[in-house]
């Protein structure tokens, strides 16, 4: 709780500090990317690359500041670092560069390809006889994106029970709520009509995070895809559920009203 | 004359070095059986990844592996490797660096009857314009079997176009493709023929036709778009006039790399032999060359057109 809380502290200081950046996608994140870095992925952080590590895609792209907040909190690289994100010269960038920052698998930014991606990495792992596990975190607009179903038709045509697929739905992306956008629903019956394991979650709730993935991994034979519920710009009451925070940076005072929430 | 397609000589070659390197995975998407990755798939069905009809998840997954320490080689037909999967190579391959091989069969205008949707005539464009993407273009069978496993050693993302009818045979094993090397065939000094895929063998014609008639040609085999051989093309430079010759629209392709090269480091007289800023259409592929001007005969027009000019 402690370090989700100063996840949040993060995302809001380093988005404020930027001048630019999404704030209200990285906080509808916050308790799953605790949970992943902090009590269920394989890793170390002073070996980046270590063959054995659990894989994690951001796929969502645009929420580089809860990914980057993580791995600077669970010892990547200096908290003090996180400061500089959107800076000219800056391992930070806007949207996640693998060949920049230690700890990010994947570049992304461009919706729609991390699942993909996250098949080759678990095709990649079964060949190679290693149990690690991939992970993947979806946006709910994202799923609007064709080339999801692409690969949610791949991983379950390739039986890929070592990848986790997690949907953010948070319900808003940039132009309003998703189900007015264009409704990817019913995202459950999709996925399950896919051929995949499906379980929905309070996204915010530790208990049933950790639960749906420790259970995730048991199941044999087929992908899992958990459906968290989230609120967006969840733990500042001024950003939640507004889709106007999708990607704008609160104003100095505006960081400090939030600072003082999630005090 | 002995000839192979470019996409058959690849298929075999993957063959080859699959079992010299475990690595090597190859990944289509429903079209094994054209663009050869079958054989591939026979022998090691374990790394063979069949993605169905969904380039963009091909790339993508192609990426994945990439990023697992394999060598991924994703393979369809170049229309959809470049324009359906373009997001793809762009953001998932080129941008982060991926060690993927695309290999892209059925370019340009000799894919023949199937018509202009799937004649890639823009595709080296758009690969050459993407940083960190290697760009290659062989001109026959032996150099494509070369260009796969130069492919393999290097370390990033590659392009490699292929083609679907039989070609002439250039080369013989004693051939050394090097990425970014390009090779003088023949030497001259009254013009160059600076040339890639199958407009090579159009160009050796070309300068056979042209010895006939006292013009001594240089013709250049430029198999690599990208890193372009700065260094052969102003070799051609001397010769006071480059043709050009390339399947492929002249808007951004070998043409304009070696455009590029001459209006900034040597001026010389340039003529461009290559696809006018059209598509093409439903024809025999001979049938195709000639009506949208990509022969021997052309090659000959543009190097006295331009010894015309420059005399």
């Amino acid at each position: 709780m402690a370090t989700a809380r100063r996840i949040r502290r993060d995302i809001v200081r380093m988005v404020g500090a930027a001048g630019s950046g999404h704030p209200g996608g990285s906080l509808s994140a916050v308790e799953i990317m605790t949970a992943l870095y902090f009590k269920v992925m394989r890793l170390d952080p002073e070996r980046p690359d270590w063959p054995e590590r659990d894989r994690f895609v951001l796929s969502k792209g645009h929420a580089a500041p809860v990914l980057y907040a993580a791995l600077a909190e669970r010892g990547f690289f200096a908290v003090d670092k996180l400061d500089t994100l959107r800076r000219l010269g800056s391992p930070l960038q806007g949207h996640p560069d693998r060949k920049s920052l230690p700890g990010v698998e994947v570049s992304t930014g461009s919706l729609g390809h991390g699942l993909a991606v996250a098949n080759g990495m678990a095709l990649a792992g079964r060949l190679d006889g290693r149990d690690y596990h991939v992970y993947v975190l979806l946006g709910d607009g994202e799923l609007e994106e064709g080339m999801v179903w692409e690969g949610a038709m791949a991983a379950a045509h390739y039986h890929l029970d070592n990848l986790t697929a997690i949907v953010d739905h948070n319900h808003l992306q940039i132009d309003g709520r998703v189900e007015e956008v264009m409704s990817p629903e019913p995202v459950a019956d999709k996925f399950r009509a896919f051929g995949w394991e499906v379980m929905t979650i309070d996204g915010h709730d530790f208990g049933q995070i950790l639960d749906a993935l420790e259970r995730a991994r048991e199941v044999k034979g087929k992908p899992t895809v958990i459906i968290a519920e989230t609120i967006k710009g969840k733990g500042v009451s001024f950003m939640e559920n507004q889709a106007g925070w999708h990607g704008k940076a609160p104003k100095p005072e505006e960081v400090e009203k939030a600072l003082a929430e999630l005090a | 004359m002995t000839k192979i397609a470019t996409r058959e000589a690849y298929g075999k070659a993957l063959v080859e070095l699959g079992r010299q390197n475990s690595q090597v995975v190859v990944l289509d998407a429903d079209l094994s059986k054209s663009t050869m990755t079958r054989y591939f798939a026979q022998e090691f069905p374990e790394r063979f990844f069949n993605m169905g009809i969904a380039e963009q998840s091909l790339m993508a997954t192609a990426a994945g592996l990439g990023l697992s320490g394999k060598i991924p080689f994703a393979s369809t037909f170049a229309v959809f490797a470049t324009g359906r999967a373009y997001d793809q190579v762009r953001n998932g391959i080129a941008y982060p660096k991926v060690n993927v091989k695309i290999a892209a069969t059925h370019a340009g205008l000799t894919v023949g009857e199937d018509g202009a949707s799937h004649q890639a005539v823009e595709d080296v464009t758009l690969m050459r314009a993407i940083p960190n993407m290697t760009v290659i273009v062989p001109a026959d069978g032996e150099e494509t079997r070369q260009a796969v496993f130069a492919a393999a050693a290097y370390q990033g993302p590659v392009y490699i176009r292929l083609g679907r009818p039989a070609v002439p045979v250039i080369y013989n094993e004693d051939y050394r493709f090097q990425i970014g090397r390009a090779h003088t065939l023949r030497r001259g000094k009254d013009a160059a023929i600076i040339a890639c895929g199958v407009m090579v063998h159009e160009a050796l014609r070309a300068a056979e036709e042209l010895a006939a008639a006292g013009l001594e040609v240089m013709v250049v085999n430029m198999s690599t778009i990208k890193p372009l051989d700065r260094e052969a093309v102003l070799a051609a430079a001397a010769t006071g006039a480059v043709v050009t010759a390339e399947e492929h629209t002249v808007i951004g392709g070998l043409g304009s790399a070696v455009a590029e090269v001459l209006a900034t480091e040597r001026p010389v007289p340039l003529a461009m032999v290559g696809i006018r800023d059209t598509f093409g259409e439903s024809g025999k592929p001979d049938e195709l060359m000639a009506k949208y001007g990509l022969t021997a005969r052309d090659i000959v027009a543009a190097v006295k057109r331009l010894k015309g000019k420059k005399d």
